[in-house]
C-alpha cells in the first residue's frame, strides 16, 4: 500500500515523473496546459522568445486570451490587442478567444479544463482552474515564456491547507461570504501552500461556486487552491462536451485518508452572515452589519470571481423589482460574452436594466484599474470582485469594499451598504 | 549583480506592499520607465525620483503580494534597486523577482526591524548576508536554493535558459529549465 498522499502531491508527482513527492522538495514538473492574457502574455513573451531564439514547446498546449485591455479605450490599449493577435499568427498559438470574456472563466467554460492537469497561468487567479482537481498556479512573465518555450517549471512542492466546509450556507450567503471569511481568519500570506477544500458544502456545491473558492485562494497568497474531482465536475464538463476521459483515475486523485496536511480547518458555515471587506484588503473583512450605512458612490458587479451568470442571478434576485437608488450607478460587466448571452436569455439581464444597471463590456474592466468603471479620489464603491488593494480600481484614496453579489445589489438599491438577506424574496415576504 | 562598495541606502516601508502599490494598474500601459515613475507613489510620492542604483527596498511580512504582474519587479529593476529585503514575499513576486536576476531575500523580523531609513546597506546574496554599514551590524539571509543562485549569477531566467539551450545545442540533452528532474 503506497504511502498516503494529498490531491496536490498525487498530480505533482505524476508531472514530475516520480512516485512521491514531498512539500518543500524542489522539483521540475511537466505542463500540461499553458496560459495568458493580453497584459502578461505576448507583449513580454515575443522579445524574450526571441532573444532564446525559439516557438512554444507544444501551440496546441498553448492558450492565449484577449480580456484585460478589451475592447480597446485608447491607441496603447489598441495596439496591445493587436500584438496579441500578431503573435498568435507567427506563432501558430493553438486556441486563442479574443474578446470572449475573462480567462479564468472562459477555458473552464470550453471545457479546457481537465482533471489532474497541471496548470501555468500568466496571472494570479489561475487557481480557479483547481476546482477541477488541477494544480493551477500563477506566474509571471518571464516564468511563462520559459514555460511556453520548455513546456516545464521548476516548484517547490507546497504543502496542503485543508479546508473543509461543514453545515449549510443561509440563504443570502454565498461562496465568496466563505472567502472572504477565510482571508480574515487565515490572512492573505500564505505563501508555497496549497489549499485543499473538501467537505458536505463543497460536495454540493456547484463548479461555478468551487471556482469562486479556488480563485480567492490566491487572495490568501496560496498558490493553489485546489477540489477533488467528482460527478460534479464531470457533469459540468461533459455538458461542455468533453468528458472526463477515465473518471476513475480523476476520483483516485482525492487525498488518502491518512494524507498530511500542513494544518486542517474545520469551519461550520451555518451561522456565517454576508461578508463584507473594507478598504484596503480582503482580510479587513467583518459581518456586514459592522458596515451598514456606509454610503456609496458606485456597486460593481464585474470580475472572474464575480460575474458569472450565477453571480448576475444573485443580483437579479435581489434587483427585481426595484430600483438603483439615486446618486448611485450600478455597472454589471458580465464575465464572457456567452454569459452576457445566457443573461439575456434567462431575462436576467431585462431585470438588471430594468433596475438602472448599466451594462459593460466583457472582460477585466475596471477590477484591474484598466478599463470602464474606475473610481474618482475619494469616491466609495462596493464591489463583487476579489481584490480591494489601494489605488487597484482607480484613485488612490478610493474606497472600495468586497462582497458578494447579494450585497453588492442590496447597497445598490440601498445607496448603503445594507444586510442583502433583507432584499431577497423570504426576507421580502417578511418585511 | 555586483555588491556597491558603499552600500546602497536602505528604503524601508511596511508590510503587505502589494503590486497595485509598486506597479499601479493605472500605468499598466505605458512604457516601463513611465511604470516605474510610479512604483509606490501611494506610499512615498517621492521614492522613485529619490532612489538611485544599489539602493535597497526593505519591506516587512507579505512583501509583492496581489497580481502577477511582473512589472512590479520590473520597475524596481528599472530604478536601480539591488535588492529586496523582507520578513516573507508572496509566491509570485519573489519568482518574477528572481527571474529577473533581483534578488528577493528573506531576514529574520528582529533583523529588518533593525534597518533604518537610509542606512546604508551592502547585501551579499551568494554569501547570504546583509552588511548594515550605518550601524556595523550584519543579519544571515535565508538560504536560497543553489538552482536559483546560479540564475541569479547568470543575470535571470532568460539568459540562464539562452546558456543552457547553447549547451543543449552542443550536447544531446540537458534539462531545459531549473533543476534537472
Ligand atoms: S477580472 Fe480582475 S481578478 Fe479576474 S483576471 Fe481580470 S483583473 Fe484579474
Amino acid at each position: 500500500m503506497p504511502e498516503p498522499a494529498t490531491l496536490v502531491e498525487k498530480i505533482l508527482a505524476r508531472a514530475a515523473g516520480r512516485a512521491r513527492v514531498r512539500p518543500g522538495e524542489l522539483i521540475t514538473v511537466k505542463v500540461d496546459l499553458a496560459y495568458a492574457h493580453d497584459s502578461s502574455g505576448p507583449r513580454r513573451w515575443r522579445p524574450m522568445l526571441e532573444a532564446l531564439g525559439t516557438g512554444l514547446w507544444d501551440p496546441e498546449k498553448v492558450v492565449l486570451v484577449s480580456d484585460h485591455y478589451v475592447p480597446a479605450v485608447d491607441a496603447e490599449s489598441a495596439e496591445i490587442l493587436k500584438g496579441v493577435r500578431a503573435f498568435v499568427r507567427d506563432y501558430g498559438v493553438g486556441r486563442f478567444f479574443d474578446m470572449e470574456g475573462i480567462g479564468h472563466l472562459v477555458l473552464p467554460d470550453h471545457g479546457l479544463i481537465q482533471p489532474g492537469m497541471v496548470i501555468a497561468g500568466g496571472d494570479s487567479h489561475t487557481p480557479m482552474a483547481g476546482a477541477f482537481g488541477t494544480y493551477a498556479a500563477g506566474y509571471g512573465a518571464t516564468d511563462m515564456a520559459a514555460i511556453a518555450a520548455t513546456g516545464e517549471t521548476w516548484l517547490a512542492a507546497p504543502r496542503t491547507l485543508r479546508v473543509e466546509l461543514e453545515g449549510e450556507l443561509q440563504p443570502g450567503v454565498a461562496a465568496k461570504d466563505v472567502m472572504l471569511s477565510l482571508c480574515k481568519r487565515l490572512g492573505l500570506d500564505n505563501a508555497f501552500a496549497a489549499v485543499e477544500y473538501a467537505g458536505s458544502v463543497v460536495a454540493r456545491m456547484s463548479m461555478p461556486e468551487r471556482m469562486v473558492l479556488c480563485n480567492m485562494a490566491a487572495e490568501l497568497g496560496a498558490e493553489s487552491g485546489v477540489v477533488a474531482p467528482d460527478a460534479v465536475t464531470f457533469a459540468y464538463l461533459a455538458e461542455r462536451g468533453r468528458p472526463v476521459a477515465d473518471e476513475a483515475a480523476a476520483l483516485a486523485l482525492a487525498s488518502d485518508p491518512g494524507a498530511e496536511f500542513a494544518a486542517v480547518h474545520r469551519i461550520d458555515v451555518s451561522r456565517l452572515a454576508p461578508q463584507i471587506a473594507a478598504p484596503h484588503a480582503p482580510s479587513n473583512t467583518d459581518d456586514v452589519s459592522a458596515f451598514e450605512g456606509v454610503v456609496i458612490d458606485q456597486a460593481y458587479i464585474g470580475a472572474c470571481v464575480g460575474a458569472k451568470i450565477e453571480d448576475l442571478r444573485m443580483a437579479a434576485e435581489v434587483l427585481r423589482g426595484r430600483r438603483v437608488a439615486p446618486g448611485v450607478r450600478l455597472l454589471v460587466a458580465p464575465a464572457s460574452t456567452r454569459t452576457t448571452e445566457l443573461a439575456s436569455r434567462e431575462g436576467v439581464l431585462t431585470t438588471l436594466l430594468a433596475a438602472g444597471a448599466h451594462l459593460l463590456p466583457s472582460g477585466c474592466g475596471a477590477c484591474a484599474g484598466y478599463g470602464a468603471g474606475v473610481l474618482a479620489p475619494g469616491e466609495v464603491c462596493i464591489s463583487s470582485t476579489n481584490r480591494n488593494f489601494r489605488g487597484r480600481m482607480g484613485a488612490a484614496d478610493a474606497q472600495v469594499y468586497l462582497g458578494s453579489p447579494y450585497a453588492v445589489a442590496a447597497a445598490a438599491a440601498a445607496g448603503r451598504i445594507v444586510d442583502p438577506r433583507a432584499y431577497l424574496s423570504a426576507g421580502r415576504a417578511a418585511a | 549583480m555586483s555588491e556597491p562598495a558603499q552600500g546602497g541606502r536602505a528604503f524601508v516601508f511596511g508590510d503587505d506592499i502589494d503590486t497595485d502599490l509598486l506597479a499601479p494598474g493605472a500605468y499598466m500601459k505605458s512604457s516601463p520607465d513611465e511604470l516605474a515613475s510610479h512604483c509606490l507613489e501611494a506610499l512615498d510620492p517621492d521614492f522613485a525620483r529619490t532612489v538611485r542604483p544599489g539602493d535597497v527596498v526593505v519591506g516587512g511580512r507579505n512583501f509583492g503580494l496581489g497580481s502577477s504582474r511582473e512589472q512590479a519587479a520590473v520597475s524596481l529593476v528599472r530604478l536601480g534597486v539591488s535588492a529586496v529585503l523582507a520578513a516573507s514575499f508572496a509566491r509570485i513576486f519573489w519568482r518574477n523577482a528572481m527571474n529577473l536576476g533581483l534578488p528577493a531575500l528573506t531576514l529574520e523580523p528582529a533583523d529588518l526591524a533593525r534597518i533604518g531609513q537610509g542606512d546604508r546597506l551592502a547585501v551579499a546574496a551568494e554569501a547570504g548576508e546583509v552588511r548594515n554599514l550605518t550601524r556595523g551590524e550584519v543579519y544571515a539571509t535565508a538560504p536560497v536554493p543553489p538552482h536559483l543562485m546560479a540564475m541569479i549569477r547568470d543575470g535571470g531566467l532568460i539568459p540562464h535558459l539562452k546558456r543552457r539551450f547553447a549547451s543543449a545545442a552542443k550536447e544531446p540533452r540537458a534539462p531545459a529549465s531549473g533543476v534537472a528532474a
